[in-house]
């Protein structure tokens, strides 16, 4: 057997075996899915904000086993040119080692950057944030926004996790104080003011394409088997940012199948973190 | 006063008993101070030995028992398994009573299958598997779980009483391997979905006294429910 054949099926199969995957597109045929859920159906979402104290804005976001830490800090930076009166945003992911077997430690490897850029997106093209309410002298100096998204536990979907986390942490977020006279915050130290946000609500949520069926919120397993995945970020069916992953193609029929499991899910899972986001 | 009253929740280093005149069992360690527990669990003290029902914890391989693993690599001679221990075990060509082509191990077992072994022997180097037994070999059908090894001898029983129990209301074959995976075989996805409901059901619960009525009054229960929602 050649060895890079050996490789390749190794990191295919790391951690989801045969017998199981099997089993699970014998479910999906007859639309079960392997934890007893609906195709469409998400586990329990459960939201905590303000976990962290020095930042921010904070989030914990749990989706059955999957578990995300949401920082939101606020820093000073100057403008980039072609926007002088508009502030930053900056997205990163960490997918710590601890979260799973799979993920090592060191420099951020594709799949973090990934999500990291997919978050970035649905949060900056849903215009939710008002750039030019970060500014606080133009062309000299704004308010630059962190998200910081740590893993705590992955079983599959990290990235919508990552989507509601990151949302959930910027609508609690307050404004730190600002010093005029030098110029520099004021650590430690909060205001009543919020960010500068709109009312929309951006979360992205994932369907996955295995076989002929296609799922939302897979678990580690099903991730393992996914085909497909889509991306859509969107706020009261306004599609604002896409994203596809893994290699094989999807039909305009799916994609439709797509749109209507997205948007169903997305008022599922509005409903559940509507209370903090408000 | 029986010896579950006598059962006390200990963290490790924490001393259960001090003085001479107790004996360290399983999961502890005779100290200067007494007798301290290495494992998180329910301390027990019956005829002066003392030891830990350990409630957590990683999978202690010992000599003779039926694991579940999956292969991991594959080898000139044999197949790397990996039975969720601190150690891959190691399952020889010599210890697969059929015929198997040397150039072609993948075809007897590829990466990410699973298979049923017993751990014939335990050396430093390394953790040895054998097929040559009764109902061992390599799982083609059916559903894998993985509970926490500790509650193995809960889902299992008196003497397979409570595994017995669960195979016969959800009519599934069930293999417990003593890593705590379980394999599940049914006729239907109905049956299997029940079984792994109910193994989760009898690990959730395994810390309470009188399981097995519980567990009967569970299958009466959703067995009931079951029938209403026809």
């Amino acid at each position: 057997m050649a060895l890079e054949e050996a490789r390749s099926k190794m990191d295919k199969f790391q951690t989801t075996s045969n017998v199981t995957g099997k089993r699970i597109r014998q479910y999906l045929e007859k639309n079960k899915r392997f934890d007893g859920r609906k195709l469409d159906e998400f586990r329990n979402i459960e939201v905590e904000v303000g976990v962290s104290k020095k930042a921010e804005g904070s989030a914990r976001v749990r989706i059955g086993k999957t578990e995300v830490i949401v920082g939101v800090k606020l820093g000073l930076g100057t403008p980039y040119s072609d926007s002088p009166n508009k502030g930053n945003l900056m997205t990163t992911v960490e997918l710590t080692p601890l979260s799973s077997p799979r993920f090592e430690a060191g420099p951020p490897k594709f799949r973090a950057i990934e999500i990291g850029r997919v978050i970035d997106r649905g949060i900056r093209e849903s215009k939710v944030i008002n750039f030019e309410g970060l500014c606080i002298k133009e062309g000299e100096k704004v308010w630059t926004i962190f998200v910081d998204i740590y893993s705590m536990n992955d079983d599959g979907n990290l990235m919508d996790a990552a989507g509601i986390g990151a949302v959930v942490a910027l609508k609690n977020a307050k404004m730190p104080k600002y010093d005029e006279k030098t110029g520099t915050i004021v650590y430690g130290e909060l205001t009543d003011k919020k960010l500068p946000l709109k009312k929309d609500i951006p979360i992205s949520i994932t369907a996955h394409k295995i076989g002929n069926s296609i799922i939302v919120d897979p678990t580690q397993e099903e991730e393992d088997l996914s085909e497909t995945r889509v991306t859509i970020g969107f706020s009261d069916g306004i599609i604002s940012s896409m994203q596809k992953g893994e290699s094989t193609s999807i039909t305009p029929e799916e994609m439709g199948e797509v749109f209507e499991i997205i948007e169903k899910s997305w008022k599922d899972v509005f409903k559940k973190i509507e209370k903090f986001v408000k | 006063m029986t010896n579950e009253q006598k059962r006390q929740v200990v963290i490790p280093g924490e001393v259960i008993v001090s003085g001479d005149d107790f004996l360290p069992g399983d999961g502890t360690e005779k100290t200067e101070k007494g007798i301290i527990a290495l494992k998180f669990g329910l301390a027990e003290e019956i005829n002066k030995l003392v030891k830990v029902i350990p409630l957590s914890g990683v999978y202690n391989p010992r000599r003779g028992n039926v694991v579940i693993g999956k292969v991991e690599n594959i080898n000139f001679n044999g197949w790397i398994i990996d039975i969720d221990a601190p150690e891959n075990a190691f399952l020889s060509v010599a210890e697969v009573p059929r015929y198997v082509n040397k150039d072609g191990l993948d075809e007897v077992m590829d990466l990410g299958d699973m298979v049923v072994a017993k751990i014939w022997n335990i050396n430093k180097r390394g953790i040895d598997l054998s097929l040559k037994s009764r109902g061992l070999g390599k799982i083609n059908e059916g559903i894998i779980m993985k509970i926490n090894p500790n509650k193995v001898p809960r889902i299992i029983g008196k003497e397979g009483s409570m595994i017995k129990m669960v195979k016969d209301e959800t009519r599934c074959n069930i293999t417990v391997g003593q890593n705590g995976f379980v394999w599940i075989i049914g006729d239907n996805i109905e049956d299997e979905l029940f079984a792994k409901k109910a193994i989760l059901f009898v690990a959730e619960k395994s810390y309470i006294p009188g399981l097995t009525e519980e567990v009967e009054k569970w299958f009466a229960k959703e067995k009931g429910g079951e029938k209403s929602a026809n």
